[in-house]
């Protein structure tokens, strides 16, 4: 399957979005080779913001520009734009329902060599419990580009988890992305795996490897964490016998939580979740070496579906 | 040159916002007292005279900002918003309350507010966002933007002065309320940021300086802070904590103090002094 750069479809978008809508404007921290922000930088030198390594100041600073009346896009990594600048999101953007856009880039392990630091484990975690604040993690470049679209439509604030290697596409290029609807991307009829980021592809993996085995798995896309409707998940899970859930985040306060959480009072079945268990992450040669030691892979996918199963 | 009447008018007004500041806190509540009142003066100058606003458009395109990053006076500005129209005086008697509009520390629910502020350091920075989106626009709109200098002390304030000095805006202009007492005692004995001044003018600043209780003489810097081309200005005003009121003054425990019955009471008294000083 043909992969793709998510980081390189997010700045495209930018750039794309850019022309026909001049109230777009751009802040980066000195990674906007790493964000791809810098393609946005090219196209509109006069609407882009170099902030210097001051992420703390550059969120604010987008607060103030939405308020104005702009559409800024702050980008950064992860880490730094959940972590560094959470005040600054809670206070400057989310009270005030400012309406930016912040781009979390090198999500979770997916910037494999810089380790711990620079890895973020809790960034979609932390944003989600901030009231007013919307959380999408697209799968591939396709819906990357969807999203933005969509972040641009919509009034308020919005985090988006980008990931920083290419992934394979599997988005059709018509898809309609609405913020909130979660979309099935692998039939199945005996459980269902709730799969977001990268985590959606490892989960299709392991439901071709189980339907091998006779076992029917359908996958969905969660590719808006926050809001997340139990109305949608009911949808997928009614009529399934076991529930797993994939993300590639800290389990406490994850998404995993979070599901199990809304459809407990409606939907006893087992469920188990596939996460990362309350740890930092570590430098790797590869990212695939990180989500093996972080049992994140399709085989750790494929196991808890058939834990659950087992307990049906 | 400054005319006396307008001063005579301004004073007037610091006085009433003075007045309603201590009403709005009463008796038995705790209420930021201190730094509202060394306040007062800036406030009567920007709402009454320096700012292009309109209360019965408070979102007009072509209005000025003004943003308290030291959020914890929003009483004062409370007052001068409700001295000028934006919301009725019957929200003054009930702010704090779960039933009022106003928050204990701006809230963009209010009109009048811009931005929420009251997490220090954070001001300048939203300040600056809004200088450079009105910049893009071409627009002529003019950004104040208030700091305290207990908020010295925030990191976050010095990256938005190298932003904006990075930047070169110049539709901003800050204040410094250098009132010289914080939460908890003197900023000297606290955390001591000495030499304001110099930092600020090394970080790219023009920075001015005034006695923050004149009311010509605030005028008088405003008009050439503003007329600062290529960089952004700031203007440290030499200000008292608590001013207005002789228990208050230069006391750490009234920057968000309790008054008792007497002790409001001396405080009205205190302004009808006053009054009848303005009044001779």
């Amino acid at each position: 399957m043909k992969k793709e750069s998510l980081r390189k479809a997010y700045g495209q978008a930018l750039v794309e979005l850019g022309a026909s809508n001049p109230d777009i404007v751009a802040l980066e921290a000195d990674l906007g080779k790493s964000t791809m922000s810098y393609l946005f930088k090219q196209a509109y030198p006069e609407r882009f913001f170099e902030m210097g390594i001051a992420e703390q100041n550059m969120t604010s600073t987008a607060a103030g520009l939405a308020l104005a009346g702009k559409i800024p896009f702050v980008s950064t990594f992860a880490v730094f734009a959940s972590g560094r600048a959470y005040d600054q999101i809670r206070c400057s953007i989310a009270i005030a329902k400012a309406n930016v856009k912040i781009c979390g880039s090198s999500c979770g392990l997916s910037d494999f060599g810089d380790g711990k630091t620079h890895q973020s484990v809790e960034d979609a975690n932390i944003i989600r419990s901030i009231p007013n604040m919307t959380v999408l993690n697209p799968v591939d470049a396709v819906e990357t580009k969807q999203m933005v679209e969509a972040m641009v439509r919509y009034k308020g604030p919005v985090y988006i988890r980008i990931n920083r290697n290419e992934l394979p596409v599997i988005t059709p290029e018509d898809q309609k992305f609405q913020i909130g609807k979660m979309y099935s991307v692998h039939d199945g009829k005996d459980a269902v795996i709730f799969a977001t980021g990268a985590m959606v592809h490892n989960s299709i993996s392991a439901a071709q490897e189980l339907m091998q085995e006779g076992i029917s798995v359908e996958v969905i896309n969660v590719s808006t964490l926050k809001p997340l409707s139990k109305e949608e998940l009911m949808r997928f899970a009614r009529d399934k016998q076991a529930i797993v859930t994939a993300e590639e985040a800290n389990r406490i306060g994850g998404m995993g939580d979070t599901i199990a959480s809304l459809l407990f009072n409606d939907i006893r079945v087992p469920m188990e979740h596939v996460a990362i268990d309350d740890q930092f992450g570590t430098s790797a040669y590869t990212y695939e070496d990180l989500l093996t030691c972080y049992k994140l892979t399709k085989e750790d996918i494929a196991k808890a579906v058939k834990t659950a199963l087992k307990h049906a | 040159m400054v005319d006396d009447a307008l001063v005579k008018k301004l004073e007037r007004i610091t006085l009433q916002l003075r007045y309603d500041v201590v009403q709005m806190i009463g008796v038995g509540k705790a209420g930021h007292l201190g730094g509202s009142s060394s306040l007062a003066e800036l406030m009567a100058v920007l709402y009454f005279y320096v700012m292009k606003i309109d209360s019965s458009n408070p979102t007009a395109a072509w209005r000025d900002y003004l943003l308290l990053s030291k959020g914890h006076a929003a009483l004062i500005q409370y007052a001068a918003l409700c001295e000028l129209g934006f919301f009725p005086r019957s929200e003054l008697h009930r702010v704090k309350s779960l039933e009022g509009l106003l928050q204990g520390h701006p809230d963009l629910s209010i009109p009048g507010i811009e931005a929420v502020t009251g997490s220090l350091g954070q001001g300048l920075s939203i300040s600056l966002g809004i200088a450079l989106a009105c910049r893009l626009d071409q627009k002529k709109n003019h950004i104040y933007v208030v700091m305290g200098d207990g908020e010295q002390s925030e990191g976050q304030l010095w990256e938005a002065a190298m932003a904006a000095s990075n930047f070169k805006v110049d539709n901003l202009t800050a204040f410094l309320d250098w009132n010289k007492v914080q939460a908890t005692g003197a900023t000297k004995d606290i955390f001591s940021v000495p030499d304001l001044g110099r930092k600020w003018a090394s970080f790219g600043w023009e920075v001015f300086e005034s006695p923050g209780h004149d009311i010509r003489s605030i005028i008088e810097t405003i008009e050439k802070a503003k007329a600062v081309k290529g960089k952004p200005s700031i203007v440290i005003l030499d200000t008292v904590k608590g001013k207005g009121f002789s228990f208050a003054e230069h006391n750490a425990a009234f920057h968000n103090g309790i008054m008792d019955q007497a002790t409001y009471e001396q405080a009205l008294k205190e302004l009808d002094q006053k009054k009848r000083e303005l009044n001779a």
